[in-house]
């Protein structure tokens, strides 16, 4: 993030009023950033989870037995001594922007003098049959007790205890993306019997290159998890009891468009997210001949096309200058370095956000670091470490111009990767880079 | 059990008993400013960079490899820099002083 001091104004925020709505990840860091920047005023933070806000990565990764009440972002005493006022369990139903006002779904409006919507995404329910909450009576459905997406500490209760009771633990994830990946590792750590379903015709395909995706697929194959692909998903019907013997007695059966069935005790969807644009759609906030379906638009400041109104996290649709194009992003980065240029724009500064994108998953002992965007490459390197146990990186290349690097299990690549990104005048040595004997050390990797 | 005193970046100093877990979750867990600990502890964001005090070296340990490797990343680098996430706590650390990098 680049600062560009104009004005500071603290002393104008005294007696205003910060409304920020969603507090998980962008919304927290953005109250807390707030108050570094000198706002004075009240700073009121809404969610409609009940919990106290929490990390979501470590929702998907590990032994979810370990995931209880989550990992709190902040402790409750932090958001006391910095004066913000968490409202938990309450949803924002409207936003009048006229009279600068929000109202939560059981109580009078609120005025705000800046509003920051930190409302991220939610977990997309494919046109699945069976999966329409219209089609099922929630009372007597196995469906309702036993298909899970994972995005909220609530959902991770729900399918440890789902867990805990069933007789069998057959396990299908529908989706091998970054989530359901973890997923089926940490369930496969918990004894279950996972399969992976997946419509592409590999596992990540929207994520990243089939290097990574072979990678994965022999790494979960190893562990005992089925991974199969070309799998479009069409029905999830349930086993009646009464009914012959099903699938391994199973509680439901899930239907491919290839006729193929699996038998399934829980079934988690893991195949995206929608940005929650409903709150930004009514009040009017969008942009002429960009779909909101991509994101709540916002400028360099994080400032949508309100003055009063910024967005952060993963619902908005920003300008990224590195790789000068729109994005919106799936980020922790993301969400926290945006609430920072929020914060500091609503102060009176004149913030740029201009961050190179980074990531990480964790699946069994493999530790994935990604930095930088892939798209748009003309080259790739595959650098293998020989002195080093499942340890290579993928180097992303338009050009001699690094785009991304894909580090598994090798910080050091990740790391060097950051910088040359971060500072594009220095060249890489690709015939080195890509010879796993020359070592990995910027004298033999750049160009000198 | 370990007492651990944190020094942040204004020069505040708070002392802190843990029992266990690492010490990036005590000090995020009582609020102890500049640790913010974004990747949650898995050694990936940085966000807990801690300088040992320079008679707790020896106490504290060495950084692992992957820990070495992320501190890189951060402007702030010395001999006696630790990603706190990756310190266990246990009797081993009681009494050191760890100084806030941000
Ligand atoms: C299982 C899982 C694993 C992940 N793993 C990683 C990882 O390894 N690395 C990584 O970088 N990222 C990971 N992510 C992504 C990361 O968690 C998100 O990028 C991050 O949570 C985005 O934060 P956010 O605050 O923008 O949005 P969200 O986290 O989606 O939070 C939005 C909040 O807004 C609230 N809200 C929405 N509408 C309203 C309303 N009208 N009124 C009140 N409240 C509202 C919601 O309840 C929610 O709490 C993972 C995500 C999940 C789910
Ligand atoms: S908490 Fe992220 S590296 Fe320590």
């Amino acid at each position: 993030m680049n600062h560009q001091e104009t004005h500071p104004t603290p002393s104008k925020t005294h007696g205003k009023t910060c409304i920020i709505i969603g507090a998980s990840h962008a919304g927290v860091n953005a109250a807390f950033a707030l108050r570094k920047e000198g706002w004075q005023g009240d700073i009121v933070l809404f969610d409609g989870d009940e919990s106290l806000p929490y990390h979501r990565p470590p929702l998907s990764k590990g032994d979810l037995s370990a995931v209880s009440n989550g990992t709190p972002l902040k402790p409750e005493k932090s958001y006391t001594d910095d004066g913000i006022t968490l409202r938990l369990g309450e949803m924002i139903k409207s936003i009048d922007r006229n009279a600068r006002t929000v109202t939560p779904q059981e109580s009078e409006p609120l005025h705000y003098d800046k509003l920051v919507l930190a409302v991220g995404a939610s977990p997309i329910i494919p046109p699945i049959k069976g999966l329409n909450p219209s089609e099922v009576n929630p009372e007597t459905s196995q469906l309702t007790k036993a298909v899970f997406t994972l995005r909220t500490i609530n959902d991770v209760k729900r399918i440890k205890q789902r867990l805990g009771s069933a007789e069998n633990k057959k396990v299908v994830v529908i989706g091998g993306g970054y989530i359901g990946l973890e997923v089926a590792a940490s369930l496969n750590k918990m004894l279950a019997n996972v399969t992976v379903l997946e419509r592409e015709e590999r596992i990540l395909a929207r994520v990243t290159t089939p290097t990574l995706s072979s990678f994965f697929t022999d790494l979960h194959t190893r562990h005992g998890v089925n991974i199969d692909v070309q799998k479009s998903v069409i029905a999830i019907e349930e086993n009646n009891s009464t009914e012959p013997p099903n699938i391994e007695n199973s509680a439901l059966t899930v239907i491919c468009d290839d006729g193929t069935r699996y038998g399934a005790d829980i079934i988690i969807v893991g195949v995206g997210v929608r940005v929650n644009t409903a709150l930004a759609e009514s009040a009017g906030i969008t942009i002429e001949d960009m779909p909101i379906e991509k994101g709540i638009p916002v400028d360099h400041t994080a400032k949508t096309t309100d003055e009063h109104i910024y967005a952060i996290g993963d619902c908005t649709y920003h300008h990224n200058p590195t790789y000068d194009r729109f994005i919106r992003l799936e980020s922790v980065q993301n969400a926290v370095d945006q609430a920072k240029t929020a914060a500091s724009a609503i102060c009176g500064k004149a913030p740029h956000y201009n961050t190179i994108p980074w990531f990480w998953s964790d699946q069994y002992d493999v530790k994935l670091q990604i930095v930088g965007l892939f798209e748009g490459y003309d080259d790739i390197i595959v650098r293998k470490e020989t002195d080093k146990e499942q340890a290579f990186s993928v180097w992303y290349f338009k050009g001699e111009k690094l785009l991304a690097v894909e580090a598994v299990n090798f910080a050091k690549a990740y790391v060097m990767g950051s910088k040359l990104i971060k500072d594009p005048s220095k060249q890489i040595n690709k015939a080195n880079l890509s010879n796993p004997n020359s070592e990995f050390k910027p004298a033999s990797i750049l160009m000198q | 059990m370990a007492k651990i005193t944190f020094i942040t970046s204004d020069n505040e100093s708070v002392t802190l008993e843990g029992q266990s877990g690492s010490v990036m979750e005590l000090a995020v867990s009582n609020g102890v400013k500049g640790i913010d600990g974004d990747c949650g502890g898995v050694c990936s964001c940085a966000t807990c960079h801690v300088h040992v005090a320079e008679n707790d070296v020896a106490k504290a340990g060495e950084a692992s490899e992957i820990e070495a490797d992320m501190l890189e990343l951060e402007d702030n680098v010395t001999e006696a820099s630790r990603l706190c996430c990756q310190m266990e706590i246990s009797d081993a650390l009681d009494g050191i002083t760890l100084t806030v990098a941000r």
